[in-house]
Parts: C-alpha cells; structure tokens; sequence
C-alpha cells in the first residue's frame, strides 16, 4: 500500500456487498489534495454508499481506505471522531436540524465542540452565512427554506469549522437553474479560497463538466473511466458515451433484468 | 416448523440482546450528560413531563373519583364505607398510580419521542451530527432518555396526589363519607412498605417506557410507515412489559 503524499483519500480494492448484491468489486480511488474530484455514475451504482464507506458510517467487506495515510479501518470510535472534525459533508437534503433556526443550526458544531464566547460564535456563524448570500435568513427557521437555500445553509454549517475536505452528496439535486449555478459556483470558490478538497457525488454531467478537475465514472462496482470532464467527453468507451451523452440503452440497459417479454405475455402457466 | 421456530427465537434473542446493549451504552452515558449538559436534559424533562400533566391530572381525578364509587358501593355492604379512603390509597399508591401513568406516558411522551428521533433519522439528522463528530447517542438519545426516567416517577406521584383528591371529593363531599376517618385510616393503615412499592414501580416504569421510545425510534426503518410503525410498537410494547413487570414486582413484594 504506497501512500501518496498528494492524495487526501486514497481508496483501495475495496470491497461491499448489500444483502446479496455486490455494489463495489475492488474500487481503487485517488483524491487528490485541492482538487475538486467527482464521482459520477448511473443512478444506484452506490455512489452515496460510497461516501458513507469513505466516512465509515458504513464498514467495507474488503479492501482499505486511507485518509491521510491513514487506514480509517484501524481508528477506534474516538480517533474517528477526532477525524470526522477534519469532514464537512452537504447531504442531499441539507439535514438541517428542524428544530433549530437557520443561525443555530450553522452554529451547532461549534457550541458543541467548543467554549467560545457568544460573541465570537456569532462573528463566525454570521461571515459563513455571508459567503453563502444567507445572512439575512439567520433568524428563520429550516422549514420556511427552499430546497436551494436549505443547501446553502448546509453548506454554511458543514464550513464552520473550517474542514480540510468538503463533501457534496448530490449537490445539484432538484434545484432551479438559479440555484444550480449559485452551488457551482460556491463550491469552486470554498474549495479555491479555502483551500480545501472537495469531493462531489452527481450525476450532472453539465454541472460538473464546469467544476471538477478529475472525476471518476463508477459502473458495475470498478471504476469504468477516469480523468478530467475533457478527457472522459473524449473517452471512446460505449459506457461513457452513453453517460456523457444521456443516451437511454447501451450498455446500462433500458430495461430492467426481466424475464422473457414474449413468454410473459404469452406464456401458458399464467393463471 | 421447528426451523420457523427456531429462526424467530434467534430473532427474539438478537433484539433482546441489541436492546441490552443498546441500554447499556445509555446507562454508561447518562452521568456525564446529566452533570456537564443538564439543560438539555431539563428540557426533555419539560418535553416529557410538564407537557404530559393535563392528561395525567385529568385522568387521575377521574381514575380516583371511580376509586371512590366504587368503594362505597361495595365497601357500604359491609358498613365499611369509612376505609374508602384505604382503599383508594391502596389501589393508586401500589398500582393504579404507577400502571395508568407508565400507559398515559407511553401514549402521549414515548410516541412523541419515538417518532421525533425517528424522523430525525429519516431526514439524515442523526448522520449529519455524526459527520459533525457529534454522538447522537449522547446528543440526543440520552438526555431524552433521563428526561423520560426523571419525569415519570414525579407524573405518578402527581398521578396518585390527584387521585386521592378525586376519591375525597366523591367520597367524602359527595357520598358523605366522614372526611376523619378517611384520612385517619389511610394514615394507619398505609406503611412505609406500600409506598416504597409505587415507588420502585413508577421508576421501573420510567426506565422501561423511556427505553423503548428510544429504542424504537433510533430503530425505526427511516420511512413514514416505518416511523409510523415505531411509534405504535413504542406504546404496545411499553404496555405489554409495564403490566408483566407490574406483575413480577407486585409477587415479589407480597
């Protein structure tokens, strides 16, 4: 297992089964460090289980995960905690915590993780909020949100503690124009201002084509291609064709594995 | 048929042991939330308990005010009507008190708590204090827990309180029982014993109640019907463990 001092997260021939399917058959992941990387892919080929692996909310069947350098399979509950605080992470519905209002939600983790003075907190919170565009909205309360801003408050609250690596699990999700372009563009500025990596599960073609430096085309549990959105709209391969460009049938079928159409019509053993 | 038995016994005993540990990794908890986040556990206090005292209040002046008919009507039989009040006493203190809150406060606190960490859950509100570096356990599951433990013995003895205030009115404003002898014979009657019998019982109850609210809403299967189904398992369960353990205690205690 070399470690590479350029990659954040490295992902090694790892290995997940749900139930009896096999989702990731020896996935082999770079994610280098100032990079946006994203990982695309048809809908249900695991891309948010991968997140949750990469996080360890969920435990691999095989293979390893170094963030770091280091194996996350080996930390213990509090070396995991102690390094969950170096992830911020956008879920897909903001998971905003409904009975807090948007300030005290962006000003959760750090009431919770720190003893600073109330003024500070309010200082910090309220500049987060700024660079979203939120900072009017400080005093209402998640439910009264559009989906864009709730994103945007998520944002907010997953940068308050100032995380090395941001992470985006369908960021572009249901959202109008509008907001898609406002998320694109926070993201690539958080990621170059801050220095910080992000990684971005979608399945935008477009939107990431103008955001990501690398990304990677997960099918069928491996990495089916790789490299920047140029690279990958270039690739020959029919898979990427048919992803880049949204083609209904190719080698991700149209039709769900089912039996035989004509003896299902027709076939003698119906009732 | 055997197999089928065999599986839903192994079933059984999973769940069963999850739970213990589950309850473990609350009670391993609970002291360094209530000393170093003790108003998140008021809170839940208030949730729990303030919140359930009009239900409990009505329903024990009206538990107790049965308590005093029927007492009278039958205890008149036997020209024993003045020991109403020992056998209202009797009847709240060791087991109406107890049972009838442990159930109101599965249907009105447990619900509440299990489909509110339930739907946290669904909406990824759990998994977000997770990636927060936040314990859910910690965060949520157990000051609403203590909130539950803590409430439950005060609602039963605001319960009984109420009651016995129901029995005299009917009793002894009503029905014209001599309001002297139906204290005076509470009073010697009653022990220490009876008393510290609802009492180990209302705490029971409340640990028992509070587990399973929060058990069943951190289980629950993050859907509307799932969180939907958690919330009736919640008072089902409560019900069915409140009166067997009801039960177990009261066979010890005699």
């Amino acid at each position: 297992m070399a470690s590479n001092a350029e990659n954040v997260i490295e992902v090694r021939d790892l290995d997940y089964s749900r139930g009896p399917r096999q989702i990731f058959k020896g996935l082999n992941i770079d994610i280098r460090r100032g990079d946006v990387t994203a990982i695309m892919g048809p809908s249900g080929t695991g891309k948010t289980t991968l997140l949750g692996l990469i996080t360890r909310q969920l435990v691999p069947d095989g293979g390893h995960i170094l963030i770091g350098g280091i194996d996350i399979g080996k930390l213990n509950h509090k070396e995991l905690y102690r390094l969950r605080r170096r992830f911020g992470m956008l879920f897909q519905n903001g998971a905003l915590l409904t009975d807090f209002s948007v300030f005290e939600n962006v000003a959760f983790p750090l009431r919770e993780h720190t003893k600073l003075p109330n003024r500070l907190i309010r200082h910090i919170v309220l500049t987060k909020l700024h660079a979203v565009g939120l900072r009017g909205a400080a005093d209402m309360m998640p439910a009264q949100l559009s989906g864009g801003m709730a994103r945007r408050v998520a944002l907010a609250r997953a940068m308050v503690m100032d995380p090395e690596i941001l992470i985006y699990d369908e960021p572009f999700v249901g959202l109008d124009p509008i907001s898609m372009g406002v998320i694109v563009r926070l993201v690539r500025k958080m990621n170059d201002a801050l220095g910080i990596t992000s990684i971005l599960v979608s399945h935008d073609v477009q939107e990431i084509a103008t955001v990501a430096d690398c990304s990677y085309l997960i099918s069928d549990g491996k990495v089916a291609a790789s490299g920047s959105p140029v690279e990958l709209q270039k690739t020959q391969s029919k898979l990427v064709q048919q992803f880049m460009h949204g083609m209904a049938d190719g080698p991700v079928a149209f039709h769900f594995e089912a039996p035989d159409y004509e003896e299902q019509l027709l076939g003698r053993d119906v009732e | 048929m055997f197999n089928d038995l065999y599986q839903t016994l192994k079933e059984f005993l999973r769940t069963f042991g999850a739970m213990q540990i589950f309850f473990m990794r609350l009670l391993s908890n609970s002291p360094s939330i209530f000393v170093k986040r003790f108003g998140l556990v008021v809170q839940q206090i208030y949730n729990a308990g303030a919140l359930s005292l009009v239900i409990i209040m009505v329903c024990g002046l009206f538990v107790g005010g049965v308590l005093g008919l029927q007492g009278y009507s039958n205890l008149s039989k036997f020209n024993a009507e003045d020991s109403v009040g020992t056998f209202a006493a009797f009847s709240l203190i060791k087991e109406l008190g107890p049972v009838i809150t442990a159930l109101l406060f599965a249907g009105r606190a447990g619900t509440a708590l299990a489909s509110e960490i339930g739907l946290m859950k669904a909406t990824d509100q759990l998994s977000a204090m997770e990636m927060m570096a936040i314990n859910p356990l910690r965060r949520v599951l157990v000051p609403r827990f203590l909130g539950g433990v803590i409430a439950m013995p005060l609602l039963v003895a605001v319960f009984t309180v109420i009651g016995l205030f129901g029995a005299h009115v009917v009793g002894v404003s009503l029905l014209g029982v001599d309001a002297g002898a139906f204290w005076q014979q509470m009073q010697s009657t009653l022990e220490f014993g009876d008393v510290m019998e609802g009492i180990v019982k209302s705490v029971v109850f409340g640990v028992v109640a509070s587990l399973y609210a929060v058990w069943e809403g951190y289980n629950a299967v993050p859907t509307a019907e799932g969180v939907g189904r958690a919330t009736t398992r919640t008072v089902v369960l409560t019900a069915i463990a409140v009166l067997i353990l009801d039960f177990m205690i009261t066979a010890v205690s005699i």
